[in-house]
């Protein structure tokens, strides 16, 4: 076995420290109180994606690995790693000195059940498909074996997604999608669980043997619950809260600006990839032709988007890997507006305009909820796409649900989503693309219907290509492949930002933002 | 006739009633397109079929409709409300959590609304067309009109954030940690705003009510021979005309009960108050049957047993229904 990678703990200390994520003079004590408008169902990332539980769970668990802002993994659980000559294994050498919030030790064992938890219970199944067994030759020592190299694998052993659970809690039989010590945990990570009221807050306090020496400097974190994002603003003005993540509504980021006590930064969101994007339904009549989506795509204004409707907040996207990410591609066809151009590729298409300018109608979805990303923007699309002949009727939906039947049973024409990349393109964006994920009934899967062989020719070897540059090649060639062929128009990144007090020190801002440990954020 | 006669009467009315209200709600949620599995998908960012199928199956909900209202009535009337589908807890657990904070607050905002709107209403009666009578008039009418979630998004902008007296959310402030007193002494000042938005409409409502009663009673024979006795101006309003003014007024306060129960869904989410009202509102969009069922049960209950309470109340207040039976 060829050693690719290894780190030892200390020169991983003197790494953190050269890349930044360790500033001068931090201290102990404090408590950092966040605000969220995410209610989160449990507290246990294993078996929960989403915001709500990766926040605190990347708090009260630790994982093997953990990135920094420049996308290089770091030394966490995992002191070392190594990765066979064929990619086809990964070993990972476990901190000694690691234990559960209980007292009993982080071993091999752990790691290999946490895996099995995640690969069985988790939605991202690309994360560890590929993972064949985990070998354990001694209790500190955990080798992934894969039956193809994975190099999506690093990624998915950082931020919210294997989070490394004690087997003798949740290994007692129980389901572990209701398991009781998802509410209850019992952690591995900087902070233990303290308390959980559900909707109204959740306590953490510092674990005193964390695996790191000296760390965490903060006493407590709380996360409170705010009912939308002008009430978490409001607290945030006030200084009730200390440090607001995830804020996506442009006139609270802006208002916050304006406040000389907090700092409001766009940093942190790289790994999340939070793409918002009109999706187009290939298997429509008029949709089905490359042509009409192609000149959808002409007849949209997206500077009018990202500076108009979300005043110069949120950034342009312009494929299926958000900007931000090592793997996106600038060179692909970015649709400026050419109202020309998308009128003759409609008359191409055999949809001539009638006597009264008309070519066909098609109904567009949208999330129902805050409305700036995606009720504001269809409601643009329909005077804009008017403009080319093409009717478009808005079809509101009374809550998530009713949209996701719509949208995941393909019962639609055109439909506003977000979906996020979540680190690398193996976890995020094959799902939207490969023709095998056309799954009728699921949300997030393929339900465009989008099926282009070549492009997962290339899914296919960007997945299991180990050299980085090489890798970096093939996506972005099938991103230039994808956006030609447009099954989504890509609008906009979302505006996220994170506003924190300007007494926090080492605010939380590498590619996973507030989903990575707070281990080294401090109170001034 | 008998009051624990009544009561039974009562009770077997009140089991039926709760029968009918689950379900009815059992299949008015189902009729909703959609199910708790696509919450959840949603809530992780994305699923499988398999994951979606799994979940169907944990829930129950790969079952038909009818069955599953059997298992749930099954269940229901040996007092089991099932396991929270999107809270991972059981239903019972969460509303016995959330169910003080409402009372809490429903009690705070009818008492506050009973004692200030009668106070109001009997002020006006004392001369119908002064100043004060205008004025509590015109109040009542914006009270009325305007919208709960209205009422208190202005408050929390008023009072919150322009004069920031008051907190913007929450019950208490789980950053401070004070002793018992200073915990109460929290809740009540992040009681002040829901519970005045919520009185609000109530005291408007009092008010008018009380002016109007007042207005007859005071203008009757019994009223003229007191004042012809001598007897003085605050006894009449307060022993003679109130004690008589005051029995309409129970009344809809009995009546009002559920109005305010469901009014408290509005204020319990405009000020995050983490009460049953909130965990309804989050239920209804997690489309988590087995919570919003619960909620919907318990309410029933809260309802039937302030009727009930009235009931009782008016042979106290009211001596002519204690007699005559």
């Amino acid at each position: 076995m060829k050693t690719l990678t290894s780190v030892i703990a200390a020169t991983a200390i003197a790494a953190l420290t050269a890349t930044g994520i360790v500033s001068a003079e931090p201290k102990s004590g404090g408590t950092l109180i966040m605000g969220t408008t995410q209610k989160a169902r449990h507290l246990n990332p294993a078996v929960q994606s989403g915001i709500a539980t990766a926040v605190p769970g990347t708090q009260i668990f630790a994982t093997p690995l953990r990135f920094d802002e420049n996308w290089k993994a770091q030394p966490y659980l995992a002191e070392s790693w190594s990765t066979s000559e064929d990619g086809k294994s990964i070993t990972l050498n476990l901190r000694k000195n690691a234990t559960f919030h209980d007292g009993k030790p982080i071993t091999s064992e752990d790691v290999a059940f946490s895996l099995e938890t995640v690969k069985q219970n988790h939605p991202f199944k690309s994360m560890f498909a590929p993972v064949v067994s985990v070998d354990t030759p001694d209790a500190h020592t955990a080798v992934l074996n894969f039956d193809k190299a994975h190099p999506a694998a690093f990624l998915a052993m950082s931020g919210a997604l294997l989070p490394i659970i004690p087997k003798h809690v949740y290994g007692d039989g129980q389901n572990a999608k209701t398991h009781p010590a998802n509410s209850k945990p019992v952690g591995s990570g900087p902070f233990k669980f303290v308390e959980f009221k559900q909707g109204e807050h959740i306590i953490l306090e510092k674990y005193e043997n964390y695996f790191i020496e000296g760390r965490p400097y903060l006493d407590k974190i709380i996360i409170k619950n705010y009912k939308d994002s002008t009430s978490a603003t409001l607290a945030m003005d006030k200084g009730e809260i200390n440090f607001l993540p995830f804020m996506s509504a442009t006139r609270d980021i802006a208002r916050l600006k304006k406040n000389k006590d907090l700092a409001v930064t766009n940093k942190g969101y790289e790994a999340v990839g939070p793409l918002n994007w009109l999706a187009l339904n290939t298997s429509n009549q008029y949709l089905k032709d490359k042509r009409v989506r192609q000149a959808i795509g002409y007849s949209i204004d997206r500077n009018f988007i990202v500076n108009a409707l979300h005043g110069g907040l949120s950034k342009l996207a312009t494929g299926p890997v958000a900007p931000g990410s090592p793997y996106y591609a600038a060179d692909v066809n970015k649709f400026d507006l050419d109202l020309d151009k998308a009128k003759s590729l409609l008359d191409e298409a055999g949809f001539k305009a009638g006597a009264d300018g008309k070519r066909f109608s098609l109904k567009v979805d949208y999330i129902p909820g805050p409305s700036e990303m995606q009720k504001n923007v269809a409601e643009y699309l329909k005077p804009q796409l008017k403009k080319v002949g093409i009717n478009v009727e808005l079809r509101a939906a009374p809550d998530f649900p009713t949209w996701a039947k719509r949208v995941g049973g393909h019962d639609f024409d055109m439909s506003m989503d977000i979906v996020f990349n979540w680190g690398d393109p193996v976890i995020g964006v094959h799902r939207t693309y490969t023709c095998g994920n056309i799954r009728k009934g699921v949300i997030w899967s393929n339900t465009q219907s989008y099926c282009n062989e070549k492009v997962d020719g290339l899914l296919t070897m960007a997945a299991s290509e180990q050299d980085q540059a090489k890798r970096i090649s093939l996506y972005q060639d099938v991103q230039k492949i994808i956006v030609d062929d447009a099954p989504q128009i890509f609008l906009n990144t979302l505006p996220y930002h994170t506003a924190y007090s300007n007494k926090i020190g080492n605010a939380p801002l590498t590619i996973w933002g507030s989903m990575a440990p707070m281990d080294n954020v401090y109170i001034k | 006739m008998d009051l624990a006669l009544i009561f039974l009467r009562r009770l077997s009315h009140a089991v039926l009633l709760v029968l009918a209200v689950l379900v009815l709600n059992f299949l008015l949620i189902h009729l909703a397109p959609g199910d708790p599995a696509d919450v959840i998908a949603g809530e992780m960012g994305g699923a499988t079929e398999e994951m979606l199928a799994e979940i169907r199956e944990l829930y129950g909900l790969n079952k038909p409709v009818i069955v599953q209202l059997g298992i749930y009535l099954g269940r229901a009337v040996q007092g089991d409300l099932g396991q929270s589908f999107f809270y991972n807890a059981p239903v019972s657990e969460l509303i016995l959590g959330r169910i003080g904070p409402t009372i809490l607050l429903v009690t705070a905002a009818l008492s506050f609304a009973i004692f200030v709107g009668t106070f109001l209403g009997v002020l006006a009666s004392y001369k119908p067309k002064g100043f004060l009578s205008g004025f509590v008039t015109l109040f009542a009418v914006i009270g009325y009109s305007a919208p709960i979630f209205w009422t208190g998004l202005m408050l929390v902008i008023v009072f919150a954030w322009l004069i920031p007296v008051f907190p913007i959310a929450g019950m208490y402030d789980v950053t401070l940690d004070n002793g018992p007193v200073g915990r109460v002494l929290d809740i009540l000042h992040h009681l002040i705003l829901p519970a005045l938005t919520l009185g609000i409409v109530y005291i408007a409502q009092y008010a008018r009510l009380t002016r109007a009663s007042m207005l007859e009673i005071l203008g009757s024979d019994y009223i003229r021979t007191a004042r012809a006795k001598g007897v003085s101006g605050p006894k009449i309003y307060g022993y003679h005309a109130l004690r008589n003014a005051i029995i309409p007024i129970v009344t809809i306060a009995g009546l009002q009960f559920g109005s305010i129960v469901s009014g408290a869904v509005l204020v319990e989410t405009v000020f995050s108050w983490p009460g049953l009202g909130t965990l309804a509102f989050d239920s209804i969009l997690a489309r988590d049957y087995p919570t919003v069922l619960g909620i919907l049960f318990f309410s029933a209950v809260l309802v039937i047993v302030a009727n009930l309470i009235t009931d009782i109340v008016y042979r106290f207040v009211d001596p002519r229904i204690r007699t005559g039976g």
